[in-house]
């Protein structure tokens, strides 16, 4: 077996050495009963390279790729062009096969990284400091409800009707199980600032999100006035990063903790994970954040170094008493967003986030120019919904059947018929003008 | 002397003379000096080239961001050379033995990553149709198929996206049934061993149950006694967390009773499945009544750590917690389609909700089933005897200089107290003195039942003549730290830097690189 170093030869010198009779001695602690002879029942014996690549390729083969036509899904994961030297610098094996970064002399590697990458989030954000990142962004969501929650001693947090719903489910979730109160708006394309009525004295927390959801962009500043009257904080998310360089950033809203899904930078779509969550806060609620946090230092003979630093929050210290159960954080997508970055740097995002914005407007002007359509979103970066005619899954099937992913329909998100005929529909600098116009004559016909 | 918690120094001591002859460049041959980013590149460049924007914004309701993003652009060659020279300052498993106790540094195979790439896994969206991605889904269901067998439990739960959060979705399920079973209110005790992982009660805690620990005996094990003595009053009981294989990497003898014992109690048995990998194909966890366990995809089954994640962390459920596991699931009909269900309703109109977004780690799926596939059901067991082979070799040849933890054989890693160890010699000089021979050093302080603990994981992905060659070095070391040799302290000094100052970085913290004051400049 290919992966297995030792031969039958080895294996009888090393028990000799041991003194063990057998491998089976080594078992006996385990319930006689419970012990299987032989290997398992119900799975296959080992394969061949070859053997496996088939399977495997038999399989991909049968699920249509983005890059096989046109394509028009976000909703939370962007198609983006990631440059073939990012993949390489995360298949360095020095990258791709160490483990969290405990032993500092010999993991300055993955630690400078970390710092990048977190100074590259601070300043995407404009916020003070930030994490060394998060499972994804919904989980980063719920850690910053849960956080305002331990910074204001309250046990209530509210979320706009424009927060991606696999969010509000994930913040639920983990709320609910602590005793936390969690309010969600009812869905809406363009009310992120209903939370300013909302917020009352027991609030821990506002949770607005921009672009929402349904793509819209909003100026969230009065969340952070209203929530600041109340003593409560602001939380700001996104789920698109590419936006960042071009649309009004959570620090420069008055964001108390930004959070959001780094994907779209650095990350393939990988059929939803592994992602790479972003968590920023301001410096003054630092001790309270969750997750892994990579400082700078000094060795003993006086070199600039980096370590992980402030693990008193963290479980393998606190135990019971630590901020979040999180052990790992998402260590290789960072470097994936980091390398990424990098290469971009502002102007490069700059840029990248205005052809976006570009070619979805392209798409809008096509789209709204179709008889019967209603475009719905206001104000918007790459993503936005419309309301067809007809039912949207009839819609995107007919769609599909010229080979156009024309986007994912909002009931799938919000099970409620109030959106059985609505589109959410995203362009980035993948499509091409050919895309568009094929999706747009399509789509004329389809509801026609 | 600054300490953290588990009474490991945590800033180097003074006087520490840097054995290297000074550089002009601060290169030290092979290795490369290299600066942060933003030291490098200009703010006003990019690596990338796009094409000119033709400067439309009519859609964006004026909500733009007010300043540029003041990050560099590299360009490839800039950027490709930086990120080199950084991974040249790490270690990796590629290069040698990765020892850490409980995290399972195996070999990860170069066919899970190149598949993980093919373009209809890594190039598709979590919410195209589903009749687009329906090898996805069943990719999605084989894996799941392969871990149920390997486990003997009837469900498995694949969203939860790393170990910890596996815990907190099997624990969310014990909570689930303790509500449907109207007892929510009344029973919020979790019983866990002293040994635990940190995550473990930390979880506990996060779903709203209050943490009651329980010591470990003698031999390593759960003391029974103090168990029985926690259970004399049993109507409070959730449950209990243990992992198994513990983390001192001994097998739980009593396992049976003590499911049996909280069963009895009312409470539900989970098992934290960081160990798995020294039974798998051996023992099925659902044979020895568990209830609950999460599976480290990136310790069993081979996906890389990649300096700290991505993991994931599928739970197994036993059939009085299967009907609440997350949503979503992927569920195949009789028409042979597969499905998901993203919702609780229908098939899952008891489970206890969402977790995260989407379906999970799907490139870690990838991986996790190819190496499944290429190992089958004859290789896993052989990598488990493998595993186990290579932690009592380890254990016999390094007991000759070294105090083991506990009497006997050891399951996948063997544990070892500082007993040994001079006065004025920490299990931290051991570790780092390590660096120095070419390896990580072991997991130390941790478990924290034993005093200066060394946790000694090799794995079955080790040669013979790998593991000959560490323990000469680590015996090396070992004597050097029974004899007070004090020049241990100062290790590393072959490193690419020497220890550094955790006390001062978490007292100041500086988490992020900011430019260098204007007055600094204009006065160099």
């Amino acid at each position: 077996m290919r992966y297995l170093p030792l031969t039958p030869t080895d294996r009888q010198d090393m028990l000799r050495t041991i003194g063990a009779p057998s491998i089976d001695a080594f078992y006996t602690d385990v319930p006689h009963a419970a012990q299987i002879e032989g290997p398992i029942d119900g799975l296959p014996m080992h394969q061949g390279e070859f053997q496996v690549e088939r399977h495997f390729e038999a399989l991909a083969g049968k699920n249509r790729a983005a890059g096989d036509g046109p394509f028009f899904i976000g909703a939370g994961a962007y198609r983006h062009h990631v440059p073939a030297s990012v993949d390489m610098i995360i298949q360095r094996s020095e990258f791709l096969t160490t483990y969290t970064p405990y032993q500092p002399e010999i993991a300055q590697g993955t630690l400078q990284t970390l710092f990048e990458f977190q100074t590259q989030v601070s300043e995407l954000t404009r916020m003070d400091v930030a994490n060394a990142s998060m499972y994804d962004g919904s989980t980063a969501c719920a850690e910053a409800a849960v956080m305002a929650c331990r910074v204001t001693k309250r046990k209530k947090v509210i979320l706009s009707g424009g927060v991606h719903p696999h969010y509000v489910a994930a913040t639920r979730l983990l709320c609910e199980a602590q005793g936390i109160e969690v309010v969600a708006l009812p869905a809406a394309i363009d009310a992120e600032l209903a939370l300013v009525d909302a917020v009352d004295a027991a609030t821990a927390c506002l949770i607005g999100q921009s672009p929402n959801v349904f793509g819209t962009i909003t100026d969230l500043s009065p969340l952070s006035d209203a929530a600041h009257a109340c003593k409560a904080l602001f939380v700001s998310v996104f789920t698109e990063a590419v936006a960042l360089g071009l649309i009004k950033t959570p620090g420069e809203m008055g964001a108390d903790i930004a959070v959001g899904e780094g994907q779209s930078i650095g990350n393939a779509l990988n059929f939803g994970g592994p992602y790479v969550g972003l968590f920023a806060c301001r410096e003054k609620l630092i001790r309270q954040m969750p997750g892994r946090l990579c400082g700078q230092t000094v060795s003993a003979t006086g070199e600039r170094g980096f370590v992980l630093t402030l693990s008193t929050r963290e479980q393998h210290i606190r135990r019971d008493k630590a901020t979040s159960n999180i052990c790992t954080n998402s260590g290789l997508c960072a470097l994936g967003f980091t390398a990424h970055m990098s290469l971009l740097g502002g102007t490069g995002l700059s840029r990248l986030a205005r052809l976006n914005h570009e070619i979805a407007c392209d798409l809008a002007d096509e789209i709204e120019a179709i008889p019967g359509i209603e475009l719905l979103t206001p104000r918007f970066f790459n993503e936005f919904a419309f309301r067809t005619p007809k039912p949207a899954d009839e819609v995107l099937a007919a769609l599909q059947a010229h080979n156009i992913i024309g986007g994912v329909r909002m009931a799938r998100l919000l099970p409620d018929r109030t959106w059985d005929n609505v589109i959410l529909t995203a362009a980035t600098e993948c499509n091409t003008k050919e895309d568009v116009d094929a999706f747009a004559g399509i789509l004329k016909e389809v509801i026609q | 002397m600054t300490m953290l918690s588990e009474g490991r120094p945590s800033q180097p001591v003074s006087g520490t003379q840097d054995h290297y002859p000074a550089t002009l460049s601060g290169s030290r041959g092979l290795l490369q000096r290299e600066d942060l980013i933003f030291e490098i590149g200009s703010n006003r460049e990019t690596g990338v080239d796009l094409p000119q924007p033709r400067g439309r914004s009519d859609r964006l309701g004026g909500v733009t961001r007010s300043r540029p993003v003041e990050l560099p652009g590299l360009s490839e060659p800039q950027a490709v050379r930086h990120y080199v020279r950084l991974s040249q300052r790490n270690y990796a498993i590629d290069l040698g033995l990765f020892p850490l106790g409980s995290c399972t540094m195996k070999h990860n195979p170069r066919l899970n990553e190149k598949l993980a790439r093919l373009p209809g896994f890594a190039n598709i969206h979590p919410l195209q149709p589903q009749s687009s991605v329906q090898g996805a889904l069943q990719l999605i269901d084989e894996l799941a198929s392969w871990l149920k067998t390997l486990t003997g439990l009837p469900a498995v739960a694949m969203s939860p996206k790393a170990g910890a959060h596996g815990e907190l979705c099997g624990m969310l399920a014990i909570r689930e049934a303790l509500k449907a079973r109207g007892e929510l209110s009344t029973r919020r005790r979790v019983l866990v061993p002293a040994s635990a992982h940190g995550t473990n009660p930390a979880t506990a805690i996060q779903c709203g149950f209050v943490v009651d620990e329980i010591k470990a005996d003698a031999r390593g094990r759960v003391d029974m006694d103090a168990l029985r003595e926690k259970l004399r009053i049993r109507d409070d009981i959730a449950g209990i967390m243990l992992t198994n294989p513990n983390t001192c990497g001994l097998f739980e003898t009593d396992i049976r009773t003590i499911a049996d014992l909280i069963h009895e109690a009312g409470g539900y048995f989970y098992c934290d499945g960081a160990n798995f990998n020294a039974i798998v194909g051996r023992v099925r966890p659902g044979d020895l009544g568990v209830d609950a366990m999460h599976i480290n995809l990136h310790k069993t089954f081979s996906t890389p750590h990649g300096g700290g994640g991505p993991g994931s962390g599928p739970t197994v459920l036993s059939e009085a917690l299967a009907p609440f596991a997350p949503v979503p699931e992927v569920v195949r009909d009789p028409d042979g389609n597969y499905r998901l269900v993203e919702n609780a309703v229908d098939e899952c109109a008891q489970s206890f909700g969402r977790m995260t977004a989407f379906h999970g780690q799907m490139g870690m799926f990838v991986r996790a089933l190819a190496y499944m596939l290429s190992h089958g059901a004859d290789g896993l067991r052989q990598a488990a005897e493998d595993a186990v082979l290579n932690a009592n070799y380890i254990q016999a040849r390094l007991k000759q200089v070294m105090t083991p933890a506990f009497d006997g054989y050891c399951m996948h890693e063997a544990l070892f107290s500082d007993a040994f160890m001079a006065d004025g010699i920490g299990t931290i000089d051991l570790a780092k003195a390590l660096i120095d021979e070419g390896y990580h050093p072991m997991t130390m302080y941790f478990p924290l039942v034993v005093h200066g603990a060394m946790l000694i994981e090799p794995t079955e992905t080790e040669s013979k003549q790998e593991l000959d060659r560490f323990c000469d070095s680590v015996l090396l070391v070992a004597r050097r730290a029974a004899a007070g040799d004090a020049s241990l302290r100062q290790a590393p000094l072959l490193a690419p830097l020497h220890r550094l100052d955790e006390t001062q970085a978490a007292r100041k913290p500086q988490l992020k690189w900011s430019p260098p004051a204007p007055n600094a400049i204009a006065a160099e």
